[in-house]
């Protein structure tokens, strides 16, 4: 037990100087940096991964592992998320009962903008994601909305995100300080152990990315949120951003969250800001 | 709607390789809903492959195949330009059919 306190003690004290991260006890104190943070984060996946492409990162665990990327490549030929692609570009033309469509909701007509979401709205004062609009959109046009996890919400994210395949992630903080906290919160949550097993998204995501746990492989945390939403064969099925950290928490034994609690949505800030810059590659599909 | 079936038949000399997604639930008769009821079986009993009025692969379907089912498989006496006739047909007397072009 000594031994793998210490080990763990010692793995996290190198990820802490590798973030330049001080005690969360002294954060109201510090200076929020998110460019500083940013490539920290990145330089820390490029060194840790010389061999891999910076923008291979996006798909995830086949980054890490040649023979899976291999299989997966061989999948691509006929995605397992063509069926929700199709059903998302349906659905994203039928217009609402008033006549009006998602594309009144969006800029450019809601095609090939997924790089610039989650963005901070400033009379908010809060982190809107893609899943949130596009329920504030229907919300707003007399519709009921959709479930956060997946089915509707993930084909309609999945057409969005097509739209904007290989466009570079563009997520903006303006130079407002509840931009700043947004992204400090989702950066704490992110970092903070909790749950049963006392893990943090960084313990496996940033610790172990390319491990196997189980007869899975880890991804990085950099670019992970590029590829959403997923078809996961472990799900049989689509899920989005949302469905992704319900199921993180439950998997280490933590208490999961409202689908697009203020902390996720902050969490999604975070991961998304640190991934500006890597291609947009959703719908993506995962083991 | 667009249809439950997805083609792709691609011609190599005298080998054609087809793949295949089929939308379908392929429900057990086994699994319980959140309520604890039953879902009745429902799965595709027959899928049939015919090409220039021969069937060329048919396969008798229970309910061991998974959900969303993708068969891949080749053949030979096939060239480019013929077409490809899909179907299945399930235990609750649905079906589908589509045509491909081998590419």
């Amino acid at each position: 037990m000594q031994t793998r306190l210490s080990l763990l003690l010692g793995s996290l004290s190198a990820a802490l100087v590798a973030f330049a991260l001080t005690s969360p006890r002294v954060v109201a104190a510090d200076k929020v940096d998110p460019v500083a943070d940013a490539k920290a984060f990145r330089n820390y996946f490029f060194q840790k991964f010389p061999d891999v492409k910076h923008e291979d990162f996006v798909n995830g665990p086949y980054s890490m592992n040649a023979d899976m990327k291999r299989q997966w490549q061989e999948k691509e030929e006929f995605p397992p998320y063509e069926f929700a692609l199709d059903a998302g570009k349906e659905m994203f033309a039928t217009p609402f009962k008033n006549g009006k469509t998602y594309a009144d909701c969006f800029p450019n007509g809601g095609i090939g903008v997924r790089q610039n979401y989650p963005y901070f709205d400033e009379k908010e004062g809060k982190v809107v994601t893609l899943e949130l609009a596009l329920n504030r959109c229907r919300e707003a046009n007399g519709e009921q909305p959709y479930s956060y996890v997946k089915d509707e919400m993930a084909s309609l994210t999945a057409y969005m995100a097509f739209t904007s395949r290989g466009k570079p992630m563009d997520v903006r903080i303006p130079d407002d300080p509840r931009a700043l906290a947004a992204f400090e919160n989702g950066k704490r949550y992110f970092y903070t152990r909790r749950g049963q097993l006392n893990f943090s998204c960084a313990s496996c995501h940033v610790q172990s990315p390319g491990e196997r746990i189980r007869a899975e492989i880890l991804a990085p945390a950099l670019g992970i949120l590029n590829a959403m939403p997923i078809y996961r064969s472990e799900w049989s099925g689509m899920g989005t951003i949302s469905r992704r950290f319900v199921t993180c928490n439950s998997q280490t034994r933590a208490v999961p969250l409202e689908p697009q609690s203020d902390e996720y949505r902050d969490v999604e800030y975070f991961l998304s800001y640190v991934a500006n810059g890597l291609p947009i590659s959703g719908p993506g599909a995962r083991p | 709607m667009a249809s439950s079936i997805r083609v792709r038949a691609t011609s190599n000399g005298d080998i054609t390789e087809v793949q295949t997604l089929i939308q379908h639930p392929m429900d057990t008769g086994l699994v319980k809903n959140p309520a604890g009821e039953l879902i009745p079986a429902h799965y595709i009993q027959q899928l049939k492959f015919e090409c220039n009025g021969k069937d060329v692969f048919v396969a008798d379907w229970g309910t061991a195949v998974s959900k969303d089912p993708y068969v891949k498989f080749s053949f030979k006496g096939a060239k480019k330009g013929d077409e490809l006739k899909i179907s299945w047909t399930d235990n609750k007397g649905a079906s589908d059919t589509t045509t491909a072009k081998i590419a």
